[in-house]
Order: C-alpha cells, then structure tokens, then sequence
C-alpha cells in the first residue's frame, strides 16, 4: 500500500522532452505533406481544377436559331415558323397544385393523359423546372391563359415556334417539309448545330438547302448551383437566323398548273431557258406536309402510302416516263446531224412498220397511214413509221450518244435531293442485265418506247437546252438567299452543265422550226394549242403507251381501263425566238398529249409571257389564293406572342380555303 | 497586466483571438452570408472564450484531482447517448438536454487525456507494462462507446488523444513497436468490424472518381475548390463552389476548402502557419510544465488540437477518408469548439500557475 514509487524528476523531464521534441518534428513532418498537397491541388493541378471549377458553374444552355423562311420569287411565303403554345408550371411558385390544376381544366382542355403525364414529371423533376401540362394549345385557349395568367402564379405561357406551310399542299413536291430528327439522321448530322433544334429538313428545298436554312445555334451561358437552378445569364451569344430563301417558284403558277392538273396525276416542270429558273414544279396529287412536321399520325400516313394515286411520289423529278413522241424533237436532230441524210427525202408511211426479214409489225398511231412524209412533216404529224425508219438507220448506238448530252439518263443537277435519272438504253445496258439486245427494241426507240424512260425534269431540261440553241443550263429552284437580319442577299448565278456538240448549228433552227410547224401549222398535232396563240411556240406532243397492244388488237381508250390507258405528255418552249419559258407537261394516263397535256402547257406558257391577266377567268380562283397569304417576311418573334398571334390567325384563315375554293 | 491576472498567457491568447476573427470572416462567406449562422458562431466563439478564460482559473492541482470525475461523467453520458441519444444524420451522437444539443465524445477529448495524465503521473514513468495496459482500458472503453454510435472519427480522435498521452509518458520504443506490428496483423479483422459506409469511405479515397455522384463527391468538389483557389485566390465571399452548392458542408467540415479557394496557397500558408504557431505554443507550455501530470496533459492536448487540424485538411484535401473532423476554431459547430477551448483554459492554466518563474 505504502509503495510508493520514487520518482526521478530529472530523468522523467529528459524523457518527456525527448518524446516532445519526437511529436514536434511530426508536427513538421504532418504539415509538410499537406502543404506539399495543397501545393500540388493550387499551383500544380491548378488548370485542371479552375476548367472544373468553371464547368462546374457555367452551364451552355442552346438558344435554337430560327428557321429560315422559304418564298416564292414574288416574295410569297411557302415556309414560315409559326408560334405553337405551350403551358407550362413551375411547381415551387405553385401554393395549392390541385386547385389549379382545377381551375387550369375550366380555361383551357386538359384530359387524362395530360394530367398524369403531369404528375409523373412533378414527381421526377426538379421543382423549380418549367413542367408542360399541355402543349399545341389553340389560339382561343391561349388567350383565355393569358388574360387569367397574372392571377396563377406558377403558370407560364411558352410560345415555341414550329414549321408551318401556310399554302399547304401548294409546291409540297418542291418545298418538302420538316420533320422530327430521327435516329438515323441523328448519326449523320453535326449534332453540336442541332442543339437545341429538333427538325430537320426531310424533303424538297427543305432538305437540300438544310444548312442555309438551319442558321447558327447560339447559347446562353448560365451560372448553375448543383441541383441545376440557373442563377443568373453570364454570356449570351445570340444565334443566328437561318437564310431566307427565294425560290425561283411562282407560287401563282404553281397553284395554276396544280388546279390544270386537277385529281389526274401528272407533273408540270416549267423552266426559263437562259436561267435554269424552275418556276413551276408540279406532281399530283399533292398533299399537305404540315402534320408531317410534328410526326404524322400512323392511320394518316399508311391512307397517304396506300392511296393509288401515290400522291408522296415526286413525279417531276422520281416520275420515270417513257417520252413517246416527244422523243422525235431530239432524234430528229440527230438525224439532221448525221452525214448523208436527207432531211427532204420523203418516205411513204402505210400506217405500219416492218423489220426486213420479219412479219411483225410495229404500228402508226394513225391507222391509214401518213402517206409520203419528209422530216418536216413526221415530226408535224409524229408519224411513227418515218421514226421506227430513222431509228434503224441511226442505229441505237448514234441515237444514244446524241441524247445523252441532252441529259438523258443521267442527272440533270437540280438542286434536289434523290433525283432520278430514268433509263437511255443500249446493248451494253442490256447486255449488263444479262440480256440481248433485239433489234426491235432500236425500231421502237425511235418513238419513245420500250426501255427508255425519262423524268419530267429530264423532259424541260432536254427542251431548255434545245430553246437556247444547244447550251445546257442547270435547273434550279434557288434564286437568291437573304440573311434574315442584315438582309444582304445573294442571288444565284446560271450554271452551264454543257453544250450540245454539233456539227452545223443551223440544224438546231430547222429542228426548233419543225418544231414550231407541230403547233403553228393545221395538220400540227399541237395545233389545238398554236391556231390562237400570240406568241410562237415550239413544242412535240407525246403519247405513251401504259399497256402493251397485241398485234391483233386495236386499242381503244374508252374500252381500256383508266390506270391502263395512255399518258398525255407535251413538251415546248415559248416564244421560238427568244425563248421565255420551257414546259414539259405529263398526265398520267390522261390520253392524247395534244388533247390533254398541251392545253396545260399552254396556259403556263401564257401566264408567264402574257402575263397572269391573259390567263382566263377560271384562273382569278388560283390567284385570289395566294394573294390572301400572308406575306410576312419577317421570322416572328419567339417571345412576342401577342405579335405573333396575329399572323397564325391569317395563316388559319388561309388552311381553311383551301377546300372551299378548289374548283 | 490584465491577462495575466486572469491567467492567460499572451501570445497563445493573440493566435486564438486572430483565429476567431479569422473565422468570423469565413464563416460568413462559407455559410452564403447568412448572418444567422454567422452570428451563432460568434456566439459560439464567445462561449468557448468564456469558458477557456473560466478554466484557466482553475489551478492544475484541481485539474489533477477532478481528472478521474471527468472521465467518469464522460463515460456516464456516452452510455446515456448510447440509450437516450438523438438520431442525426444516421448516427446516434446527440444528447438534447432541452436547451442546446451536445455530443458527450467531445467531453472524451479532454477527459481521456486528463484521467491517463492523472494515472500515469501517480507512477514513475516511464509506465510499467500493468499501468500500460490500464492505460490502454481506460482508452478503448470510451472509444468502444463511440465507435458504436457510430462516430469513427471522433473514436480515432479519442484513441489518439489517450495515444499521445502514452506516447509522451515515454513508454519504451520496443512496446511501441510491438503494437505497431499487432495492430497492422489485425488490420483486416478491424476492417470487419467497420461499417459499410465507413468502408466505402476510406475505399474512395483511393479512387475519387469511380464513384464522382456518390461518395467520391465530396472529396471531388473539394478537391476543385482548393485547386481552383491557385496561388491568390478567387477572393473574400468569391467561392464559386460553396455558393453554387456544389460543395456540401461548406461551413462545417469542409470550411478549409472555402477558405482556400477564396485566398489560395498564400492564405492557405498563412493559416497553416497560425495553426502551427499555436501547436508549438502549446509544446512550448508543456515543456515548461513542472510537473508529470500537466506536461503529459498539455503535450496530449497539444498534439490532439494539431490532429484535429490534420486530419481535418487531411480529409479536404483528399488524402485522408472522410471522416468528419471539424477544422478547430473555423468550422460552424458547437461542441467541439467549447471543448477545444476548454483545453486552451487547461493549457493556460498549466502555464500560467506555476510556482517557479523560470529565466
């Protein structure tokens, strides 16, 4: 109990001091190493963490430029972006969630699928994020927020701007339309100049002009906290506005040769000569591309797909028909071309054709016969049997090589996605399907049957090159673009593709004034179109045939079913000598070409050298139409609803005459 | 002179107050200006001055004597937490006694250290092996208790502070070892009796980034405040990460993250060096303590003020786990900062009553 130790004082404090001095040199050590640490986080790694620290804090939020505007060369608007309101709700600014939701459903439309989509996002998103109750709300919907907004708290009214084609059908076949960017696209595309956007051009103008339409995303750089609540706007670099574009189209015309056509399927391509100036571009039936752009309903699309008349088929520019008579005009020309043969040299047309050495027998479409024909007068009167002669003569490989310079089967460079480029046939083609070439298959070349086949486009291109005397220019439906702000614009320049090689271009004359002869001369098969005509035209009728008539048969339209008869073509230029406008016309099984698809020509023709006033009275509905569209040229603004709200009303006004006033 | 009638010594005094006022200013820009926090914790601050002055009355003699009741009352409010604790944050550390919340470990940080000082010093030191291993009981009681609750880094800080104590008394280097040796063969049956969480934490300070959502996400936001901070700073009330939220616990635990990223490596440099200062300070009494009981106490609660701070910047600098050490004096928080002043009042006490003035 008593033992109690004897402490050495001294050798008790040498001991502590030592340990103390030990703990104080890992003091030092210790602190050391965090400085060497803090050393490395600072100065060392700084860069990396500063970039950190900065993303971090600054999030790029995509303002999505607005679209470019697509109008006619008049200045009329075929494609606008329209406001489409949105209601949204902020939850945290919301005290009693229920009770507006109620009083919300008494304003405006709100039903089952809304409200649990709804609720679905108040549980999963942020509460400070804009929610959407209901999205495409109408105008009359809209208003009535508006007006009751400033008593809801939590409530916004967001107005999103959306394509809209305020014509509707008008030129779907050349404008094309926009759509939701789909998977595939999204691979293809530079998604950083998406950001923020969700459509893109799919068809027509809309596709091939996508980069000068789409404009330049911009940003907003936000400071962010860590939950995503953006604080305030550092830097804003505002986007730029895609170009206007003004399309060579005349909307006037377009709507003209679409009501020409009517519900028979057909194309009209209208062209000027010297500029490459599409200002018609027509495929019926047409349909309206407006509920393409937000995804078109499944049942609206599979009635589109099935419809027999296959209205989602460009037919001007993917239609491949074969020319029938229209040919002539070309290979007329090469026959002119070729050494030794005489133009005035008459052959006699018994109404049928025969191979030497075979008894069948490739018919005239005029049952008699033509009797003694020259060139002149075959190609005035298209006599079949003087072509079937003249096919054989040339020989198939002459009549290949003389059309392919006029764009026959290859591609004319219009600027369109997906042209197509039909088919000029010759052994070798043949011979690469595994397939000989008959000698009859020459015999019917001559007058634009069997495997050739031409588009519309191909069609108004190959008469183009002819009215301007051999020299190909390139078609195009962009004649000049505008940048939306500045308003700089740039007009695009005629493009030559070629020119016609000829040995003596006086050929060009005689064939252009045979050519003249078909429609101004009385035993002309155009002359339906040329006996009252003030101007000259020079043009080829074409009648191509859909079914097969057997040797024994006589083909009789009113007894062939409809899808089975004829097409109607017409191909011409205007006026001969100074040539304002090439046309090439096809309906589809619409009959004789000089019956059905001159008269068409005809009037485009008029309308564009005499004016719309010389176009007769049926023709003020065509021009009353475009006349009541907007012309707003300027984009609307996101933000200005009330401005904005005042044009989509024209715009609705507009949709709904569209059924009133056809016909 | 004033403050050595009431028993303070001087140049510890200067750094507590600079620290405090230091504090002060960051507090207010790591809490987002919120002067309600901000005001708390100067209320904190005048508390703990209060109570560090309070003590420092006290002769070493009392201190000595009340050691063992310390520890005693200590142990009696870790079992009381253990059964009427308050769950916060997932751990039950809290006792509400009505008024204020305390956590009763942090009472363990002193009175671990005061009851192995008093143990010790009644023997010839260095200690023989039966007083080292009642040591080593008395350590790992409260530290039991308070790695239940679960509260690893205030038990790691508590084995410590009985560790130094130890260390100090100047038991023989070849026990040190042989600890040492023991301790790192058991490592893997210690590690079972971790938790999940605890674990996962130490885990992810080898990899901070395999998990930068989860739990690599707080060293991570630290790690970017500090190193954005670089040589000067971004500036007073300028700490990006602790207004936009992206740091958590900017005005408690990871205050020092705040702190340099405002004024960088330069502030930085001059803090540690503060921190530092007052350690040495605190050796510098112990050394001259004229006794076993008051040097082992001053050097072990010297040693465990600097820990704190280690462990602390350790932890926000990302080479230690997280394990939720305040930064002395800096971060907002009750308790821990009445006690740690209550070891400068012991410090200043030690200090300041002893009977031979040396020269």
């Amino acid at each position: 109990m008593l033992n109690i130790p004897i402490k050495d004082y001294f050798r008790e404090t040498r001991l502590f001091n030592s340990r103390l001095s030990i703990a104080a040199v890992g003091v030092l050590i210790l602190t050391l190493i965090l400085l060497v640490r803090l050393v490395y986080l600072q100065i060392v790694s700084y860069r990396h963490y500063a970039t950190l620290s900065q993303t971090n804090r600054i999030k790029p939020i995509p303002i999505p430029p607005v679209r470019g505007l697509i109008l006619d060369r008049n200045g009329v608007v075929l494609a606008q972006n329209f406001p489409v309101y949105t209601l949204e709700i902020v939850p945290e600014q919301v005290d009693d969630m229920d009770a507006l939701l109620e009083e919300l459903g008494e304003i405006v439309r709100l039903n089952k699928a809304d409200l649990t989509n709804f609720r679905k996002q108040l549980r999963k998103r942020p509460r400070f994020e804009n929610l959407t109750l209901r999205t495409h709300l109408t105008e009359e919907e809209a208003a009535r927020v508006a007006i009751k907004r400033p008593f809801l708290n939590g409530v916004e009214l967001q107005a999103r701007l959306q394509r809209h084609y305020p014509l509707g059908n008008v030129g779907v076949h050349a404008v094309g339309y926009v759509g939701r960017i789909n998977e595939q696209e999204m691979e293809r595309i530079d998604k950083s100049a998406y950001r923020g956007t969700r459509h893109i051009g799919k068809l027509g103008v809309e596709a091939s002009y996508e980069k000068l339409l789409l404009g330049r995303v911009g940003f907003e750089k936000v400071e962010t906290n860590a939950y995503g609540r953006a604080l305030r706007v550092i830097e804003r670099i505002a986007p730029i506005a895609g170009k206007n574009l003004y399309l060579n189209i005349d909307a006037r015309l377009q709507v003209l040769a679409e009501r020409e056509l009517g519900k028979r399927r057909g194309a009209v391509v209208a062209m000027e000569p010297a500029t490459g100036a599409i200002v018609a571009f027509v495929s019926t039936p047409t349909y309206d591309p407006n509920p393409f752009v937000n995804g078109i309903d499944a049942n609206s699309y599979r009635a589109l797909l099935e419809d027999p008349d296959k209205p989602l088929i460009n037919r001007a520019l993917n239609g491949q028909y074969a020319p029938g008579s229209t040919i002539k005009a070309f290979l007329g020309l090469a026959a002119l071309e070729t050494d030794g043969f005489d133009a005035g040299k008459q052959i006699f047309c018994p109404g049928w054709f025969s191979l030497p050495g075979s008894r069948h027998r490739f018919r005239d479409w005029k049952k008699g016969g033509h009797g003694a024909v020259d060139l002149h007068d075959a190609v005035v009167q298209s006599c079949d049997v003087y072509f079937y002669q003249l096919a054989v003569t040339l020989g198939i490989d002459v009549i290949k090589n003389f059309l392919a310079p006029f764009g026959f089967g290859s591609k004319t460079g219009v600027d369109l996605i997906g042209e197509s480029v039909g088919i000029l046939p010759s052994p070798e083609w043949r011979a690469s399907r595994g397939q000989p070439w008959y000698p009859g298959d020459t015999v019917v070349t001559g007058i634009g049957q069997g495997p050739i086949l031409v588009t519309p486009l191909q069609l108004v291109y190959a008469m183009s090159t002819l009215a301007n005397r051999g020299v190909g220019i390139k078609p195009r439906l962009l004649r000049a673009y505008e940048d939306a702000k500045t308003k700089d614009s740039r007009t695009m320049v005629p493009e030559t593709n070629n020119e016609i090689p000829m040995d003596d271009k006086r050929n060009l004359e005689t064939m252009i004034h045979h050519l003249e002869s078909v429609v101004h001369t009385k035993k002309g098969t155009g002359y339906g179109i040329g006996y009252n005509a003030p101007y000259r035209i020079a043009g080829k009728t074409g009648t191509s045939q859909v079914k097969s008539i057997g040797q024994t048969e006589v083909y009789d339209e009113k007894k062939t079913p409809e899808r089975l008869r004829d097409h109607a073509l017409f191909i011409s230029f205007a006026p001969v000598d100074n040539p304002k406008i090439a046309v090439a016309v096809i309906v589809e099984n619409g009959g004789h070409g000089s019956s059905t698809a001159a008269p068409i020509a005809r009037k485009v023709m008029d309308y564009v050298i005499l004016g719309e006033a010389a176009v007769d009275g049926k023709r003020k509905q065509a021009k009353r139409k475009v006349e009541t569209a907007p012309e707003t040229r300027e984009a609307p603004n996101p933000n200005g609803e009330a401005e904005t709200a005042a044009t989509s009303d024209e715009q609705m006004v507009v949709n709904s005459d569209d059924t009133d006033e056809n016909l | 002179m004033l403050l050595e009638r009431l028993h303070l010594d001087k140049t510890l005094f200067l750094a507590l107050l600079v620290l405090a006022g230091l504090s002060v200013v960051i507090l207010y820009s790591a809490s987002a200006k919120d002067m309600t926090a901000t005001s708390g914790h100067f209320l904190r601050l005048l508390i703990g001055f209060g109570a560090m002055i309070l003590i420092a009355q006290v002769p070493p003699e009392h201190l000595e004597r009340w050691s063992p009741y310390v520890f005693g009352a200590g142990l009696l409010l870790l079992l009381a937490v253990s059964v009427f604790g308050v769950v916060s944050k997932g751990a039950q550390r809290w006792l509400d006694l009505g008024i204020v919340k305390f956590q009763p470990s942090e009472i363990m940080k002193l009175g671990v250290p005061m009851m192995l000082a008093w143990f010790l010093a009644r023997a010839s030191l260095p200690p023989r092996l039966l007083n080292i291993a009642i040591a080593i009981v008395i350590v790992l009681v409260p530290v039991f208790l308070i790695v239940k609750q679960p509260d690893l880094g205030t038990a790691l800080l508590v084995l410590f502070s009985g560790v130094f104590v130890l260390f100090l008394s100047g038991i023989r280097w070849r026990i040190i070892l042989a600890t040492l040796v023991l301790l790192g063969a058991s490592a893997p049956i210690l590690w079972n009796f971790l938790y999940e969480y605890q674990r996962t934490r130490i885990l992810t300070l080898f990899n901070p980034e395999a998990d930068p959502l989860g739990t690599g996400y707080h060293t991570i936001q630290s790690m970017i405040a500090i190193g954005s901070g670089g040589l000067y700073g971004k500036g007073w009330l300028n700490s990006s990460q602790a207004y936009l939220e992206y740091l958590p616990e900017s005005a408690t635990d990871f205050i020092f993250a705040v702190f340099a990223e405002e004024f960088g490596l330069i502030g930085i440099l001059l803090v540690v060096a503060l921190y530092v200062f007052i350690v040495f300070r605190g050796m510098m009494i112990a050394f001259y303590a004229q006794d076993a009981y008051t040097r082992l106490l001053a050097g072990g609660l010297s040693l465990i003020f600097f820990l704190h701070f280690f462990v602390n910047i350790g932890m926000v600098t990302g080479i230690l786990p997280i394990v939720g050490v305040p930064l002395p004096m800096m971060s907002y928080g009750g308790s821990s900062m009445v006690m740690l002043m209550a070891a400068f009042g012991i410090l200043m006490s030690i200090h300041t009553h002893r009977k031979i003035v040396e020269h």
